[in-house]
């Protein structure tokens, strides 16, 4: 029984830790910021989640009550991702950085997007 | 034999660590730090609960919370001041 | 009835409060039970004018079905993005999509954008209220009406019929 928790621990630590560095080669190689945003926000979240989990899992079977506070971090990054995700994205169209590659920002989307922080300007 | 799975995953999360201070300092817009900033946060906060592990403590999640908590309101402050000129308007 | 609602304005929130606070503190002992209890009677009554009206929640067994959903695509997505990232770059066409929200409140559209952000492969970049569109960018795209008519599907109808909007 030991052996089977302690085996689930260690594949969820290393499964979270290989997501996460996944995510952050995503944001290290990846050629323009749109792109980039795609790593942290879902690998690096996913990944970390899964190792706080493990860490769950260990606090829980060898000191005396159920660690909870794991479980509190995850759901607080698991809300916060997509957040700071939008702003950053928000920005990131503010600044005008279109992508570099594929598909790029139509002319009425950028204008949607400069009347909009306009209007806020005069606000 | 999580005596080796704990270090080996803190190795990694080590690695993940280094590619976000790559780049961190090549940039090339302010975005981009900001965003591998909040990366490295994240990233942080697992290599602490890990550490917390090793050492068998189960006493360092005040701070994994803290840096969570402080990420996010940093990376949250610091695009509002990039969007608007402004943190509070 | 509206002095009750004016003493305990968010009920559900401050129910929240109070387990979040047993969680904090991980006990349940009885002084910890009170100071949660105190916490959460008085955030919300204060708090209240400062935060936008709520909508209620319709069908709550839709809810739990959309949150088991929304795990599962979670785990499997992942995995479509994992292959991708290892993959030589000039294999994907990223680009933006414009998506048409039919949902009118603030909250239901907060838990779509937050959900398609969650999502691999797709990230919600900006919201136009005039326009009622939502802009995401997508890292692999390959078919811009299919993947429309996807998250319209999936995500926005049961969104709809749980918030009644």
């Amino acid at each position: 029984m030991m052996w089977l928790l302690e085996g689930l621990i260690a594949l969820l630590l290393l499964l979270g830790a290989l997501v996460a560095l996944l995510g952050s080669w995503g944001l290290a190689r990846l050629p323009d910021f749109f792109m980039r945003l795609h790593g942290p926000t879902k690998a690096s979240t996913l990944g970390v989640g899964a190792t706080l989990l493990g860490s769950l899992i260990y606090f829980s079977s060898t000191q005396p009550g159920i660690s909870v506070q794991e479980a509190l971090i995850t759901l607080f990054l698991f809300v916060t991702a997509p957040i700071s995700a939008h702003l950053l994205a928000r920005v990131a169209l503010h600044r005008g950085l279109g992508a570099t590659a594929g598909k790029p920002v139509t002319e009425q989307q950028a204008s949607t997007i400069n009347n909009r922080e306009q209007q806020h300007d005069n606000t | 034999m999580l005596s080796w799975v704990v270090p080996l995953a803190m190795g990694i999360f080590a690695l993940a660590l280094l590619l976000n201070l790559y780049r961190l300092v090549k940039g090339p817009d302010i975005v981009d730090r900001v965003l591998a900033l909040d990366t490295m946060m994240i990233n942080s906060i697992a290599l602490l609960v890990l550490t917390d592990i090793h050492l068998g403590l189960g006493v360092l999640f005040e701070v994994a919370m803290l840096i969570a908590l402080m990420g996010f309101v940093s990376t949250l402050a610091l695009s509002k001041y990039l969007l608007r000129g402004d943190v509070i308007e | 009835m509206m002095r009750w609602r004016f003493w305990l304005p968010r009920p559900l929130l401050s129910v929240f409060l109070v387990v979040l606070w047993l969680f904090l503190m991980n006990t349940l002992s009885v002084a910890h039970l009170l100071l949660g209890g105190l916490l959460g009677w008085v955030i919300p009554l204060v708090a209240d004018p400062f935060m936008p009206r709520q909508p209620e929640v319709h069908r709550p067994g839709l809810m739990l079905r959309y949150l088991l959903v929304f795990l599962g695509d979670l785990l499997t997505s992942n995995w479509v993005v994992a292959r991708l990232l290892m993959g030589p770059v000039e294999r994907m066409s990223p680009g933006f999509i414009d998506y048409p929200v039919e949902l009118n409140n603030d909250y239901a559209i907060t838990l779509l954008a937050s959900t398609i952000s969650l999502t691999p492969g797709t990230v919600s970049a900006h919201y136009d209220a005039q326009r009622q569109v939502l802009m995401i960018h997508v890292l692999h795209l390959e078919d811009e009406q299919a993947l429309v008519q996807q998250i319209k599907q999936r995500y926005e109808q049961p969104l709809k019929e749980i918030f009644q909007c």
